[in-house]
C-alpha cells in the first residue's frame, strides 16, 4: 500500500510536469486555436535562459521564474506582431508549415549557442530536500509541482472565464469580426493571450529540465506530450488540460512500476480511449 | 504534347552523363594518389549530435598533432549528416560517398543502425568500413570490410557481471535501455553474473526515449537488491537515471550501482554531480587513466577543440584511435589506389598504445581487443573522475549468451590487482571464435 501510494504520488507529480510543461500550448492552441508547433521551443529557450541566470548570474531558480515569465510574454508579443500574425487567421496547414519552421531554426540556434550536450539547472537548496510524512519520502521538488499545477490551474481558469479580458478573448476566437464590431480590441487581445502562452511555456520548460534534462532536441522530443495534454484535455480547458496531464502521468508511471514490459505505450493507450469516449477532449467548452 | 516530354527526356540524358563523367574525374583524383579521402557518417544534427560531436573533436585532435597528409597524400575528410538513427540516410550517404566521392574509407557511425545499413554498401564497393563508436555486438560480422576501433557493450557488462559474483553481491536487479546495445549489455552482464553464482531478481528494460525514471526506481528500490546494473545511453537518459536514483535515495538504501561508462560518461560527469560518487563502472576509457599517452591526448584534445569543448570522453578516444589505424593503412600501402582487402590484412592484428592503455584488432572479428577496466567515480581536485581500480586486460567480446556451451567467466580475474597478465585472458579468447555468426 505503502508503495502504492508513493507511485501515485509520482504520477501526479509528473502528471503535474506535464501539465506546467504544456499549459503555454493549452493557451496558444486550446484557446486561440492557433496551431504552435513551436511551442516546445519557447520552453528550450525558457529553460537555456533559465540556466544562464540561475547557474551563470548565480539568481535564485525563484527569482529567474518570474523574470522568464515577464521576458518571454515580452518575445511572444513581439514575435506574434511580426511573424505569427501572418497566419494566425488562416488555415492551419499554414500555422503548422509556419511554427515547425521556427522549431527547426530553434534547434539550430541552440546548438550554436550552447551546443549539443545536456545542461542542467541548479535548483533551489529548498527544493531539493525530501519530506517524510507518514512514512512516504516525498520529494519538495514535486511536490512544488503539485503546487503549481493547482496555482497556474486556478489563476487561468478564473482569468479566463471570470474576468473581462477571458470573456474578450473567448467572443474574439469564437467570431473575429463580431468580436471586433462590438467594440473588442481582437488584436491587442490575440497578442496578450499569445504573450501568456510563450510566458507559461517559458517557466514550463524551466522547471522541466530537472526531470526531461535540456538539449536542442527538446523542441521534437517532448512534442507528443504536449500535443497529448492539450488534445485529450480539450479545446479551450484549462481545467480539463489539467485533469489530462495528470490522468497521463499517473498512468504513465503506475504502468512502469507494475508491468515495464508494457508500460511505456500504456499512456498511448490511454490517449486512444479517452479520445474514442471523448472526441472532444475531457471538457468542451460550450460555445 | 511530346514536344515538352522529348526535351524533358534530353535534358535528363544530358544531366546524366554529366554526373557520370563528373564522377569519374572525381573518382580519378581521389584513387589515382592524390588526395586521401575519407567518408565520415555522423549524427551532426538532432538528438544524437554530442556523439558527433565528441568523434570529430577526435578526428580534429589527431589531424592536428600528427598533420593533414600521410604517406604525401592530403588528408580530407568529407562529413555527411546521417541526421540520426535512420538507418536509410545513412544507407544513402554511404552510397554517395562511395560512388560519387570514391572515398578511401567510410568512417565514422556513431550509432549502431548507421552502421548497420552501410554494411552492405562497404562490402559490394570493397571499401574499408571503420568504426568509430556504434557497439552492438554483431555489427563487424555483417561485411568482411569492417573494422571496429571503439568498444562492444558484452565487452564491457562481462567483466563487471564477473566482478559482482566474485565480490559478496548476491542479489541484482537490471535496468537497460530497450535497445540493441541494451539487450547485448543485459544478456553479457546476466550471463557473467549467474555463472559466478549470482541471482538476478529483477529486469526491466526502459524505452530509449523514457524521459523520466522515477517509477523505475522505485522498482528496483522496493525489490531490495544487493545492487543494481544499468546500461543506457550517455547523454539524457544518463543523466535522468542518476537524477531519480538520488533522489529515490538508492545509494542509502544500501543498494549499489554498477553500470557501463556509459552512464558516467567524463564529458558529463560534471552534469550528473556528486549523485554519481562511489558508483562502480567499467569502461574501456577513463580520462583520468595514468599514462603518457592519455596526458598528450588530452592536451593535443584541448589544443585542437578549445577549453570550451569540455573533456573529451570514449568517443574521442574511440575516434583519434581510428584515424591511428587509418594513417598506418595509408603508410604501409604507399601512394597507391587504397586496396579493401590489402587494408583489412593491414587491420587485422594491428596493436598499438592508446590513450586509453594497449589495444589490438582481433585478426578473426575484426573488433576490438582492449583492457577494461574497473573504475570508482571519486574526486580529485574538486573534480569528479572515474578513477581506475582493477583492469581485465585483452578482453575480447564474449559469446553471445543464449549459446548451448556453458557460461564462462571472461578474462582478468586478478582480484584487486591491476596487474595485466602477459597473454591474452583465455576464457574469453575461445568463445570469442563463435560470434563471427
Amino acid at each position: 500500500m505503502a508503495a502504492f501510494i508513493s507511485v501515485l504520488f509520482d504520477g501526479i507529480a509528473y502528471g503535474s510536469l506535464l501539465f506546467v510543461i504544456s499549459v503555454g500550448m493549452s493557451v496558444t492552441l486550446g484557446l486561440m486555436r492557433f496551431v504552435n508547433l513551436a511551442h516546445g521551443a519557447f520552453a528550450m529557450f525558457g529553460g537555456y535562459v533559465a540556466y544562464e541566470l540561475v547557474n551563470r548570474a548565480g539568481l535564485s531558480l525563484f527569482v529567474a521564474l518570474p523574470v522568464l515569465l515577464v521576458g518571454f510574454a515580452a518575445v511572444g508579443a513581439v514575435l506574434e506582431r511580426v511573424l505569427y500574425r501572418w497566419v494566425s487567421r488562416t488555415r492551419p496547414l499554414d500555422q503548422v508549415l509556419l511554427t515547425i519552421g521556427v522549431a527547426f531554426i530553434a534547434t539550430a540556434i541552440a546548438t550554436w549557442i550552447w551546443g549539443p550536450d545536456q545542461h542542467s539547472i541548479a535548483l533551489p537548496a529548498a527544493l531539493k530536500r525530501q519530506l517524510h510524512v507518514f512514512g512516504l519520502d516525498l520529494n519538495v521538488y514535486r511536490l512544488f509541482l503539485i503546487a503549481m499545477i493547482v496555482a497556474i490551474t486556478a489563476v487561468l481558469h478564473v482569468l479566463i472565464e471570470r474576468t473581462r479580458f477571458g470573456a474578450q478573448l473567448r467572443a474574439a476566437v469564437d467570431h473575429p469580426e463580431a468580436a471586433a464590431g462590438l467594440g473588442i480590441p481582437v488584436d491587442r487581445v490575440f497578442g496578450l493571450s499569445f504573450a501568456l502562452g510563450s510566458g507559461l511555456a517559458a517557466v514550463g520548460g524551466a522547471l522541466g529540465v530537472e526531470v526531461l534534462g535540456l538539449d536542442p532536441s527538446f523542441t521534437f522530443k517532448y512534442m507528443v506530450y504536449f500535443l497529448l495534454v492539450v488534445v485529450v484535455g480539450g479545446q479551450g480547458s484549462i481545467v480539463g488540460s489539467a485533469i489530462a496531464a495528470i490522468s497521463l502521468g499517473v498512468f504513465d508511471v503506475v504502468g512502469k512500476y507494475y508491468v515495464p514490459g508494457a508500460g511505456a505505450f500504456l499512456i498511448y493507450a490511454l490517449m486512444v480511449i479517452l479520445l474514442l469516449v471523448f472526441p472532444h477532449g475531457l471538457i468542451r467548452r460550450g460555445r | 504534347m511530346s514536344h515538352p516530354a522529348f526535351l524533358r527526356a534530353a535534358v535528363t540524358a544530358v544531366a546524366l552523363v554529366g554526373a557520370v563523367s563528373c564522377g569519374k574525374k572525381a573518382g580519378d583524383d581521389g584513387k589515382g594518389g592524390g588526395t586521401l579521402k575519407l567518408g565520415v557518417i555522423l549524427s551532426l544534427s538532432g538528438p544524437f549530435a554530442d556523439v558527433a560531436k565528441q568523434i570529430q573533436g577526435g578526428i580534429k585532435t589527431y589531424m592536428k598533432q600528427h598533420g593533414d597528409t600521410v604517406a604525401g597524400r592530403k588528408v580530407e575528410v568529407l562529413y555527411r549528416d546521417s541526421t540520426g538513427m535512420a538507418g536509410e540516410v545513412s544507407k544513402r550517404l554511404a552510397q554517395e560517398l562511395v560512388v560519387t566521392e570514391k572515398v578511401d574509407f567510410l568512417t565514422g557511425f556513431g550509432l549502431t543502425p548507421e552502421a548497420l545499413a552501410a554494411a552492405p554498401i562497404a562490402t559490394e564497393g570493397k571499401t574499408p568500413m571503420v568504426i568509430m563508436n556504434a557497439a552492438t555486438a554483431i555489427i563487424t560480422s555483417k561485411s568482411p570490410y569492417i573494422v571496429r576501433f571503439s568498444l562492444t557493450l558484452p565487452q564491457v557488462s562481462a567483466p563487471l557481471g564477473d566482478w559482482a559474483a566474485k565480490n559478496g553481491i548476491k542479489k541484482i536487479a537490471t535496468l537497460v535501455s530497450d535497445y540493441g546495445p541494451g539487450h547485448d549489455a543485459e544478456a553479457a552482464f546476466i550471463k557473467a553474473f549467474t555463472a559466478g553464482g549470482g541471482e538476478i531478481i529483477d529486469s526491466v528494460r526502459s524505452p530509449p526515449q523514457n524521459p523520466e525514471f522515477a517509477a523505475f526506481a522505485q522498482r528496483i528500490k522496493d525489490a531490495h537488491p544487493d545492487a543494481v546494473f544499468v546500461f543506457v545511453p550517455a547523454g539524457q537518459q544518463s543523466v535522468a537515471v542518476m537524477k531519480s536514483f538520488q533522489e529515490r535515495g538508492i545509494a542509502e538504501a544500501g543498494i549499489k550501482l554498477l553500470c557501463t561508462g556509459d552512464l558516467l560518461d567524463d564529458h558529463q560527469l560534471a552534469t550528473i554531480g556528486d549523485a554519481a560518487l562511489g558508483a562502480i563502472s567499467t569502461h574501456h576509457y577513463s580520462v583520468a587513466h595514468d599514462s603518457p599517452e592519455n596526458k598528450a591526448f588530452l592536451d593535443a584534445y584541448r589544443d585542437a577543440n578549445g577549453a570550451e569543448a569540455g573533456l573529451p570522453n570514449f568517443m574521442s578516444v574511440a575516434a583519434y584511435d581510428a584515424m591511428e589505424g587509418i594513417y598506418r593503412v595509408v603508410q604501409k600501402l604507399g601512394s597507391g589506389k587504397i586496396d579493401a582487402d590489402k587494408a583489412m590484412e593491414i587491420f587485422k592484428g594491428m596493436s598499438f598504445t592508446s590513450p586509453r592503455g594497449p589495444i589490438m584488432i582481433d585478426p578473426e572479428t575484426r573488433d576490438i581487443v582492449q583492457t577494461v577496466y574497473l573504475r570508482k567515480v571519486e574526486k580529485a581536485n574538486g573534480e569528479l573522475r572515474n578513477v581506475e581500480q582493477q583492469a581485465f586486460p585483452n578482453m575480447k567480446t564474449p559469446a553471445p549468451a543464449p549459446g548451448g556451451e556453458p557460461p564462462r567467466p571472461p578474462g582478468g580475474e586478478a582480484k584487486g590487482s591491476a596487474e595485466p597478465p602477459k597473454e591474452p585472458a583465455k576464457g574469453s579468447a575461445e568463445p570469442a571464435k563463435g560470434s563471427g555468426k
